[in-house]
């Protein structure tokens, strides 16, 4: 490996590559994001290492673990090229079969195919899995298709075809033209438009400036970031070096969260594989243009996400974030010029530049170009990450991609934007999804997360749940924020244990609204959301909490009670058997009875009860 | 931890005052806690006044200034494992535990821990120990898994060289209540 001295020289590498590569040989794909890899991914990929030595195939048949295919529900995934012949839930065990019948004898094993629950169908390509059929992957397709440590699978797959397109001989102002003209918006929950930034640190006074990737993916229930830099690292390199040959800067930075040390191992790799090509570094791909990425890792500190909060961080203080009236394009890290993007948005930036801003129109909305990276998750069948075009409705997202509730239960609402966002109830499933329609109904885009909640879910609790993260993640800089939410919690604690009042939920808006406004950054900016969205769709949870000191959902342990359906019950003494507290008694095939005084209400009973016999009172 | 190894990670850095945050969690990887004798060495060495990085290691939640047990636990509280029950695991693992979130067994043989999400939505709920995931976890099979672990010597690093801080150690793995004697770490300035 050495040096690439020209973007000839990186063309004819690519050409060699590919010609050495024979399209028609088999190849087996084994996902190795997070969520298969807590499935027992690296044992699977093992035996099959073995296997194929046993059988004498290392010739004959490829083996390669890739990133995240997003499917993580049906994980660990192996896909078989060259026919995308696609297994789900692969164990150990199924190894040597796969060997021996589809790669040998070109048979299917029927039992690892995905079953269509709808139609009972079995279904055998992964381009035909309803999961993937209406999604447009994008930026997250290669996911699947590439070894993250392998940056010549990122050249074969047209990798860094967009970096020498623009060293040869396009300038930093029209790469800058280009990006505006696609209508790139920010895509770590703001939606500023990149291009416009771009711009603005580009013209801002000084000699030196930085540019940064924000990994630093807090927002609980979202995960994009996270496998895009974990599967595919050299799409955000990519991005970042031509970010910084239009802005005119040196020097890049990626602030990972402390939670993800694989995306921080696959990152590292790539930068010294690309190194090593001299796509970084002193005169990239032979042009007098030198560029360098350093990685910072987070402590931990949700606010680290909000742009200046980060920069305090990489300089070394605690990130709290600071009054914005000079913007971090003219002041940022060490004070100088930087733009900062999240990790999403510099994987869009090599797909524009390859495609032009004008294809890159055609896709989304009037207002929201491009597609979008969400983690469906929660109570939905499909799990996982999907690439959808922006515009899509919700009812497409839950439905047809994520296959709906589990369990048959009914839909209650999507969360969606973190704990900034807000819960979206039934009546706008129909909603197309992006930017501003999503702010319309009181929730936002964020950063893709999509927590889908069905009926046994409290809107109360949810809220609950978002304030007493908020509350802990607050920096303590502004009081309005850092008391605000305190006393907004405590109510919601309050509601939650049955010693709700009257006039809470009004005292709960009016906090929300001083919280909001007298903030300084984001986070307390939008901290009242979760709280003013779920009064506004679920009053009516809250009145019940208050009034009749009740949880409906049976999620608020003191205003829940588990009884036994005498009519139900069949004695069969399975909740018995479960119960932590032995707080059920009874003979068998003779009802069952809750002992009150000892039930710890961990609902155990009632998730295990197969006759519906044990109820919420 | 002596000075040499405190040298080696200050020296990784280039004793670069802005690398700090980085320092601490190298020292921590190490540690698996932010002991003050280290954190004064370091200080001085770097310096920058002891009450910064009190400061820093107090603001930051990857840091901790007591000492964590040997297997450390990670329930995930991300909102999608939350909605699926995540808060019933928590309950479960404090009263097997007998210690509330945030706290450490007597015997330092476990140590419980909230995370607001690992980024492993789609496995909820789930919870970490020393880095191994399981996922879709219930409150029934907490006991099992525990067990498991408290039978277990831990895979990560354990700092101490002396052969008398291994066999505490061994000790506590085999019988899984016995005290610690709490290891010494003195640094040589």
């Amino acid at each position: 490996m050495s040096k690439l001295a020209s973007t000839a020289e990186l063309e004819n590498l690519r050409r060699a590559l590919l010609d050495k590569r024979d399209p028609g040989e088999p190849c087996i794909t084994i996902c190795s994001g997070t969520g298969c890899h807590a499935y027992g991914c690296e044992k699977v990929a093992d035996a099959f290492r073995k296997e194929i030595i046993k059988k004498k195939l290392s010739r004959k048949v490829k083996l390669r673990t890739t990133g995240c295919h997003g499917f993580c529900e049906r994980g660990p995934l192996v896909v078989i090229y060259p026919k995308k012949i696609f297994y789900q839930r692969v164990k150990i065990e199924d190894v040597s079969e796969i060997i021996s019948e589809t790669i040998i004898k070109e048979n299917l094993v029927e039992r690892l195919l995905y079953v269509d629950p709808n139609t009972k169908e079995k279904i055998i390509y992964e381009d035909d899995v309803p999961f993937y059929k209406k999604q447009q992957r994008l930026i997250f397709g290669n996911n699947g298709v590439i070894d993250p440590t392998c940056i010549e699978d990122y050249l074969m797959a047209g990798g860094y075809r967009a970096l020498a397109k623009i060293l040869n001989g396009i300038s930093p102002e029209t790469v800058i033209d280009t990006v505006k003209n696609a209508n790139l918006r920010g895509r770590g929950g703001g939606g500023f438009p990149a291009g416009v930034k771009w711009e603005s640190c580009r013209k801002a006074k000084g000699d030196v400036r930085y540019v940064i990737c924000n990994a630093d993916e807090g927002d609980p229930g979202a995960y994009m970031d996270r496998s895009l830099l974990e599967g595919n690292p050299h799409s955000v390199l990519e991005g970042m070096i031509i970010g910084a040959y239009a802005i005119g800067s040196n020097q890049g930075y990626v602030y990972v969260r402390n939670e993800y040390p694989l995306a921080v191992h696959n990152l590292t790799i790539a930068i010294k594989q690309a190194e090593r090509y001299g796509l970084l570094g002193t005169n990239i791909l032979g042009s007098d243009f030198a560029f360098k990425v350093k990685i910072g890792r987070g402590g931990g500190a949700f606010v680290c996400g909000e742009s200046s909060a980060l920069m305090a961080s990489l300089e070394g203080s605690v990130g709290e974030p600071r009054a914005k009236h000079i913007h971090t394009v003219e002041s940022g890290l060490w004070d100088k010029p930087t733009n900062l993007n999240n990790v999403e948005t510099w994987a869009n930036v090599p797909l524009i530049i390859n495609k032009g801003a004008g294809w890159y129109n055609q896709i989304g909305t009037e207002g929201s170009k491009g597609t979008k990276i969400f983690s469906l998750v929660g109570k939905v069948n499909n799990t996982g990450l999907v690439e959808v075009p922006m515009g899509i409705t919700l009812r497409e997202v839950i439905y047809d991609i994520g296959g709906g509730i589990p369990g048959g239960r009914k839909f209650k609402a999507v969360q969606t934007g973190g704990p900034s966002g807000g819960c979206i109830p039934e009546q706008y499933l129909d909603l197309p999804v992006d930017f501003d329609r999503l702010s319309e109904v009181g929730s936002m885009m964020g950063s893709g997360g999509m927590i889908v909640m069905d009926e046994r879910n409290c809107m109360v609790d949810v809220a609950k749940y978002f304030l007493n993260f908020l509350k802990d993640e607050s920096c303590g800089k502004c009081t309005s924020c850092r008391e605000g939410t305190e006393r907004m919690h405590e109510i919601l604690v309050d509601i939650t244990e049955g010693r709700g009042k009257d006039l809470d939920i009004e005292l709960l808006e009016e906090l929300g609204e001083v919280v909001a406004e007298t903030s300084l950054c984001a986070l307390g900016g939008t901290a009242p959301n979760p709280v003013l969205s779920t009064i506004r769709y679920f009053r009516e949870e809250y009145e019940t909490h208050i009034k009749d000191k009740r949880c409906p959902a049976g999620v608020c342990k003191e205003l829940t009670r588990y009884v036994v359906d005498r009519e139900n019950c069949v004695g069969c003494g399975r909740c018995k058997v479960v119960c932590p507290s032995q707080a059920i008694t009874g003979k068998k095939k003779k009802p069952h009875k809750i002992n009150q005084k000892k039930c710890v209400k961990c609902g155990a009973c009632f998730e295990n009860c197969k006759f519906n016999a044990v109820k919420i009172a | 931890m002596n000075s040499k190894e405190v040298n080696l990670i200050l020296n990784k850095y280039k004793r670069d005052q802005s690398s700090i945050i980085a320092i601490l969690q190298d020292i921590q990887e190490q540690e698996r806690y932010l002991p003050r004798e280290v954190l004064e060495y370091v200080a001085q060495r770097l310096d920058i006044p002891l009450s910064k990085i009190y400061y820093l290691s107090t603001f930051y939640k990857a840091f901790s200034l007591e000492p964590r047990g040997k297997h450390i636990i990670n329930v995930c509280l991300g909102t999608a494992c939350h909605v699926r029950g995540a808060a019933r695991l928590v309950d479960r693992l404090e009263s097997d535990l007998g210690i509330s979130a945030g706290g450490t067994t007597a015997d330092l043989t476990f140590s419980l821990e909230t995370v607001n999400c690992l980024g492993a939505c789609a496995l909820g709920p789930v919870m970490v120990i020393d880095g191994e995931y399981f996922g879709q976890m219930t409150p029934e099979q907490v006991d099992d898994l525990l067990k498991k672990y408290r039978k277990k010597p831990n895979k990560m690093k354990v700092s101490t060289k002396s052969a008398k801080g291994r066999k505490a150690l061994k000790v506590t793995a085999v019988k899984g209540t016995k005290k610690v004697k709490k290891r010494k770490k003195k640094i040589r300035v």
